[in-house]
């Protein structure tokens, strides 16, 4: 049973951070109707940075600030540069940009940095607590991505800017209408994306060490977590990522092993597709053809 | 009586496809201008000119400053406001997030002060201050969209058909409230109207717009009177 509970805990740690990038990707889907494929190497890449800066002699809290807001303007270039010109583009152009920025992040940073495997430190360590339920690691990212999702929340529910950005995401016309620079919104749901991916890179890399690649599986599974929660809600994106957190680490002691964890991923989308497209929390789309 | 709102020779299309021909319309300072027109005459396309949302050639001068090449969210904060045809309603949002955002290029300091302000005008909006702007009727969404627009504190209040679609008592009630809003606001109004009966009663000057050209344009009164208007628009 302790084993049960072992695992519950360190899947909610690790669905925290599959909650914040799946909380990126439906923030981005829902300002273009489009995944960003390219999310998990941005955060690659903002990881590296402060591997930079933490090399340096960056105290860790220093290089975290600079990360979240160098990610942040980065985003908002992103937007501005590749998105911009091909906003009235189709679908194809999109994912070709999204499949492209990838691509690029991804070269870069084994240009910059080379491909071996790095270890990445934690402002945590990683003593036993709770009696060996649960690692300071897994505690501490826990509680940083809570109070992330907390200062989102803030933002989005209560603040002017916050409430612009949902109006832009659910009618960008009537937004213009009441005078909203739809563009400058756009750009800041970017960098707000990016920061959240950095955050959570900052996080997961010690756990699975830093490498061009070490995204590719959690943005699997934050892809599972926004498909769970539906995509076009931001609230069930952070549950969907938390839920397949405990699935990823239940399913994987219990039953498929350690080896075939991803596998829980996938099947988690395909049973989505299948059984409620429109997952958890999100609405049914209907459309005349 | 000074030109709040000076259009010539505008010129809009959709692609390759001209919809409207050079036209020219004005909207007095304080006064209530009806744009009427059948289906397809291209009234729509001239609010969205105006709005800076199609590609236009021509002048838009609004308050002496040429807006043709302005993106629509600067038209806006310059003082036009829009009560698009289907309301444009932020259907997600409450009722409460929706005026908000009418208020958006205002200080928040103005906000409560504003919003009682319009509910005068809209007392069962207030009803339904927390609600789920989606859930409204059809025409409490259409005073919504009004009083959203109302809350930008605008110059000139443009309404894209605000009778599509209701309940005739519905239709009058909103043009009462329109009728009270102009003389207590002193806000300028240019209306898109189908119904010309409603559109020549409130207004003081008409146009008529046939396939994308100015046909007529002058005094409400003239048009009223216009055989081929009665004919035509007015049925009798």
């Amino acid at each position: 049973m302790i084993g049960l509970w072992h695992q519950v805990l360190s899947g909610l740690a690790t669905g925290g951070i599959y909650a914040s990038l799946a909380l990126a990707l439906v923030m981005i889907y829902q300002a273009t109707h489009h995944v960003n494929f390219a999310q998990g190497e941005m955060a690659t890449f903002s990881t590296y940075l402060a591997y930079t800066l933490l090399l340096a002699g960056a105290p860790y809290w220093a290089a975290f600030a600079v990360t979240v807001l160098f990610s942040f303007v980065l985003g908002v270039a992103i937007e501005r540069v590749l998105l911009r010109p091909v906003a009235q583009a189709p679908a194809l152009t999109l994912v070709g940009v999204f499949i492209g920025l990838l691509l690029i992040l991804n070269a870069l940073c084994g240009w910059i940095w080379d491909f071996t495997i790095k270890p990445f430190p934690s402002p945590f360590g990683s003593a036993s607590m709770l009696g060996g339920l649960i690692s300071s690691h897994e505690l501490g990212s826990f509680a940083v991505i809570l109070l992330v999702l907390l200062l989102v929340y803030v933002f989005f529910r209560f603040t002017k800017l916050g409430l612009a950005m949902r109006a832009v995401a659910y009618n960008p016309d009537s937004s213009r209408l009441v005078g909203i620079d739809v563009g400058a919104m756009l750009a800041l749901g970017w960098g707000l994306a990016a920061s959240i991916g950095a955050v959570a890179g900052l996080l997961i890399a010690p756990v699975v060490f830093l490498d061009p690649n070490m995204m590719t599986g959690t943005l699997l599974y934050a892809f599972a977590g926004a498909l769970l929660g539906g995509l076009d809600s931001p609230v069930g994106a952070v549950l969907g990522g938390f839920l397949v957190g405990v699935i990823e680490n239940v399913g994987g002691a219990y039953l498929v092993g350690t080896e075939l964890k991803l596998t829980l991923a996938l099947a988690v989308i395909a049973a989505v597709l299948v059984i409620k497209p429109s997952g958890l929390l999100g609405r049914a789309v209907a459309s005349r053809v | 009586m000074t030109a709040l709102l000076a259009v010539s020779g505008l010129r809009a299309s959709y692609g390759p496809i001209e919809v409207l021909h050079g036209i020219d319309l004005c909207v007095a300072e304080g006064g209530i201008t009806a744009l009427l027109g059948a289906n397809g005459a291209g009234k729509t396309t001239t609010l969205r000119a105006i709005m800076g949302a199609v590609r236009t050639m021509g002048e838009i001068r609004f308050a002496g400053e040429q807006i043709a090449r302005l993106r629509t969210d600067q038209v806006a904060r310059r003082g036009i406001a829009l009560v698009p045809d289907g309301r444009g309603t932020f259907r997600e949002l409450t009722v409460e997030e929706n005026l908000r955002l009418g208020a958006y290029t205002r200080p928040p300091a103005e906000l409560s002060a504003a919003v009682d302000r319009v509910f005068g005008y809209f007392p069962n909006l207030r009803e339904r201050y927390r609600q789920q702007a989606g859930t409204l009727s059809g025409g409490e969404q259409q005073m919504l969209a009004i009083a959203r627009a109302l809350l930008m504190q605008p110059r000139l209040l443009v309404l894209d058909e605000p009778s599509f679609g209701l309940a005739p008592l519905i239709v009058r009630e909103i043009f009462d409230i329109m009728r009270r809003v102009h003389e207590a606001e002193g806000v300028s109004i240019l209306l898109v109207e189908q119904n010309a009966t409603l559109a020549l009663d409130l207004a003081d000057q008409g146009y008529l717009l046939e396939t994308g050209r100015m046909v007529m344009g002058g005094p409400a009164a003239d048009l009223r009177a216009d055989a081929a208007i009665r004919r035509s628009y007015l049925g009798y």
